[in-house]
Formats: C-alpha cells, sequence, structure tokens
C-alpha cells in the first residue's frame, strides 16, 4: 500500500507533536538537574595545635564541603578519615569510652583506622594523611582504602 | 434565599440531576460500616493540613540560616504561631495514621477488587504522595533529626539500582543534603505535592462516588429486605461530620498539650546525634535496614533491603491485578493472613524500632 495522503499527514502531525513535546519537557528535565558548582580544590587543611587536641578526643573539620574526623587516641596518637558513614551518608562520630567510629544512624562501628568492623557499613571510611608540623596537625588528601 | 439560589443555578447549569444522585445514593449498614468514615477522617485531615500550611507559608523563610529561625519566631512571637505548627504536625501524623487504617481496611475488606481496581490504585497513589508529603515536610524546620533522616533517606534512593544515583541527584539538588536540599524539599511539599495530591483525591472521590459504596460478600448474599441501607445524604453525611468534630478535638487536644518540638537546628559538620530516627510511619523500613548486615546474598544489606521493600510495595499495591489468580475457595484465608503478616511485620519492626 502506497503512501496516502492521511497517513503522510498524520505521520508529518505526529512527529511534529512528538517534537513538540520533546521540546518541551528536555528543558523541563534538564533544568531539575542542579549545574555542577566548582568546589575548591583542598589540599590540606589544618586543624590546629597538637596541644589543643587532649588525649581521646576528636574533632570534626571541614575539608573543603567534607567532613572529616580527626581522633587522638588514648595514646595521643592521631588519625584521620572521613566522617561521612558509608552506609546512609550519616556523619559519624568517635566514642571516647568504646575508642571505636560510630554512626548513631543505624548502629555501624569502625575501628580507628576507619575499617568496619561491624553493623551494616559495607566499606570503610576514607582515611586521610596526618602530618605534624611545626606542633601543628596538618591533615591531606586520603590514601584511597577498600 | 437557598431555594432562589439554587433554583438560579439550576436553571444555567442543570444541576437538579445532582441532587438526585445524591438523594438515591445509598450506604449499606452491616458490622463493618465503621471502615467506611476512615476515608473521610483522611480527607478532612487533608484539608486542615492545606489550611494550616498556608497560614505557616505566610511565615516561613526556606533557606539554612533562615528556615530554623522562622518557625522559632512562628512558635514564640507569632500569635497563635505555636498552635498552627503544632496542629500542621499533629495532623500530618493523624492523616497518615488514618491513610494507613483506611488502606488496611479496604485491603481486608477486599474493596479493592473489580470494579474498584482503580480506586485502589488511586489509593495507592494518594498513600505514596503522603508519606513522601511527611518526608518533606521533615526537613522544612531544618532541624538535626531533620538533616540526617533526609540524608539518609535520600542515599536509600540513590542506593536504587542504575537510576538511583540520578534521582538522588535531582532530590537533592546536589551531591550533599544543603541548603538546595531544603529549597527543592519546600517545593515539593508546598506546590508539586499539593497540585498532584489533589487531583488524584478528585479521581479517587470521583471513583467511589460513581460506583457507589462497597458491599462485603456476606451483605451482598442478603435478600434485598434484609439489606439495611442509610441514605447518603443527609444520614451518611452527618455521621461523618459528627466523627470529623470527635476527630478534630483529638487534634486540638493533641497539639495544645503536646505541641511538637523544634528541636535542634541542623548542622551539616556535627555527628549523626543518638537517638537518631525519622517519622514513626518510615520507622519500620528504618529498623529493618538497620538489622540487615553489611552484605546479604550478592549484594549489599541495603539494596537487599530496596529491593525487598520496591518489591513488597508493587505486590502490595498491584493486589486487585493478582488476587484473582488465587482459588477462589482459598482467596478470602489467603489474602487475610498475607495481610495479618505484612501487620505483623509493621508492627514488630517499629515497636523493636522504638524500644532498642
Amino acid at each position: 500500500m502506497g503512501l496516502n495522503r492521511r497517513t503522510f499527514l498524520n505521520t508529518i502531525l505526529g512527529g511534529g507533536f512528538l517534537g513538540w513535546l520533546g521540546s518541551f519537557f528536555y528543558p523541563v528535565l534538564t533544568f531539575l538537574v542542579p549545574p555542577k558548582i566548582p568546589e575548591a580544590n583542598v589540599q590540606s587543611v589544618n586543624a590546629g595545635a597538637i596541644a589543643d587536641i587532649p588525649p581521646n578526643s576528636s574533632k570534626i573539620l571541614k575539608f573543603g564541603r567534607i567532613p572529616v574526623l580527626l581522633i587522638r587516641t588514648k595514646t595521643g596518637k592521631f588519625s584521620a578519615v572521613a566522617a561521612t558513614c558509608t552506609h546512609l551518608d550519616c556523619t559519624v562520630q568517635y566514642r571516647k569510652d568504646r575508642q571505636d567510629i560510630w554512626c548513631a544512624c543505624h548502629n555501624g562501628t569502625y575501628n580507628l583506622a576507619g575499617r568496619n568492623i561491624s553493623g551494616p557499613p559495607p566499606k570503610p571510611l576514607n582515611q586521610y594523611v596526618i602530618n605534624i608540623v611545626d606542633k601543628e596537625v596538618l591533615i591531606s588528601k586520603p590514601k584511597q582504602v577498600g | 434565599m437557598f431555594k432562589k439560589t439554587i433554583d438560579w443555578l439550576d436553571e444555567r447549569f442543570n444541576i437538579q440531576p445532582l441532587f438526585e444522585f445524591m438523594s438515591h445514593k445509598e450506604v449499606p449498614v452491616h458490622k463493618h460500616s465503621l471502615w467506611y468514615y476512615m476515608g473521610g477522617v483522611a480527607m478532612i485531615l487533608f484539608v486542615v493540613q492545606a489550611m494550616t500550611g498556608m497560614l505557616l507559608l505566610l511565615y516561613y523563610q526556606p533557606g539554612v540560616d533562615s528556615a530554623y529561625e522562622s518557625i522559632r519566631f512562628i512558635t514564640t512571637k507569632v500569635s497563635f504561631g505555636w498552635l498552627f505548627r503544632s496542629v500542621h504536625s499533629w495532623s500530618a501524623n493523624l492523616m497518615v495514621f488514618f491513610v494507613f487504617v483506611h488502606m488496611f481496611s479496604a485491603f481486608f475488606t477486599r474493596t479493592y477488587a473489580k470494579p474498584r481496581e482503580l480506586t485502589w490504585v488511586t489509593g495507592a497513589v494518594l498513600f505514596l504522595l503522603a508519606m513522601v508529603f511527611g518526608f518533606s515536610g521533615y526537613l522544612l524546620p531544618w532541624n538535626e533529626l531533620a538533616f540526617f533522616a533526609t540524608k539518609v533517606g535520600t542515599d536509600i534512593a540513590g542506593a536504587v539500582p542504575i537510576i538511583g544515583e540520578p534521582i538522588k541527584v535531582l532530590l537533592r539538588g546536589g551531591d550533599s543534603v544543603t541548603g538546595a536540599t531544603l529549597s527543592r524539599f519546600y517545593a515539593f511539599h508546598i506546590a508539586l505535592l499539593p497540585a498532584i495530591f489533589t487531583v488524584m483525591l478528585f479521581l479517587h472521590l470521583l471513583f467511589v462516588q460513581r460506583q457507589g459504596m462497597h458491599e462485603p460478600e456476606f451483605f451482598k448474599e442478603l435478600p434485598t429486605e434484609k439489606k439495611r441501607m442509610m441514605p447518603f445524604f443527609p444520614n451518611f453525611i452527618l455521621r461523618d461530620v459528627l466523627l470529623w468534630g470527635v476527630i478534630l478535638n483529638i487534634l486540638l487536644y493533641l497539639a495544645v498539650f503536646f505541641p511538637w518540638e523544634l528541636g535542634v537546628k541542623a548542622d551539616a559538620f556535627a555527628p549523626a546525634p543518638e537517638g537518631i530516627r525519622p517519622e514513626w510511619y518510615f520507622m519500620f523500613m528504618f529498623q529493618s535496614l538497620k538489622l540487615l548486615p553489611a552484605h546479604f546474598l550478592i549484594m549489599e544489606g541495603e539494596v537487599f533491603g530496596i529491593l525487598f521493600f520496591g518489591i513488597g510495595g508493587l505486590v502490595w499495591f498491584s493486589v486487585p491485578f493478582w488476587d484473582v489468580y488465587i482459588k477462589e475457595s482459598i482467596r478470602p484465608k489467603v489474602l487475610k493472613w498475607f495481610g495479618i503478616i505484612v501487620i505483623i511485620f509493621i508492627l514488630i519492626m517499629t515497636a523493636w524500632g522504638y524500644l532498642v
């Protein structure tokens, strides 16, 4: 069967309608995707003087837009890990009494090196590098773990 | 005067058939009639939500630096601000509760069966929208609990295979929960969701009105003279209104004597507080995710959890389309036990979540 006038017009109109739908939805859908905001490329962060961080304590620092957990153990050693739980994105904390890292959301625990030891976290926390310069604690970009 | 207005309208729009329809509509009276009222209660609570929500909008300011402060302003400085905010929160919770009751009663009385499949489906959409309403509204005060609940909730969406990540970014307005997320949730909560919800509610009610009230099996089998019926208007409507009055009084009592707390302002760089938990209606899923190990079968625990609830939800909401494949003699029994198991699961997980 050849192409008659009706099918020809239907195809043109139908195609035009689909094109119109596309030209309507494409801008809407792309509008919904947030634009990438350039992030400052932070290489290291100064966590302050050693003397200001007592043993068996912790603090959360801003590493660019990422929270990092700095821990000083009972023995005075430093370690720093990404503070975002690998399970569902909550911010973890240091538990002084048990000397481990704990996520309050779903009861996940990590050891001080960031390795997941119990509960639902599927992966370890990224470890950051600690350098002591002029009695100040410097935290720099992580070593990839796991 | 009233008659004159009606006549004036009737002359122009021919509304007499509508009155005809209303005067003939009847509601069956039997031992399960109580359940007919649950949808109406959920609906009146939605109206309360819309009204108090509109009032709160006059003062609420979305934004990381203003959301929490504006709600504190509403509850401490604005006349009756504490009341409207508390009513909004309590009525949201009561609404979800009655939506649950309405849904389970529809399930157990099997009102979803042919020809009411689409009433059930629109109801299912309304149920899901009510949950999203709750989830998006929960973040608006920008407090600690809501902040982490939103992180967890959106991250769960992100764990869905393939489409999860784009959905997460779309919901959050970026990679993490920030002011951009708050703006989006605000837009969903006050514009997008109410619009879709209203259309769905209209359809749901239209279907109910068009098809009339469902009659349970035992009632259908009664001889016509033994079937007790009640006129929809005014008898049923007046009972509806009476119950709404009771519910609104309970709501007011709760709002006044147990005002909704505002909590601590969210801080993106503070650890998640102990006792973090979502709204009670998400608790059973939250607790299940908590119990799952890091890896389950061949996948990560959370992916398994999401698939479990995703498929479970799909099975539940598509019940009108598969229950016909169960042998008719055992169908009521099978479905009854299916419903009971679902309820027991939800109750145990919820209680566990609060007790542990």
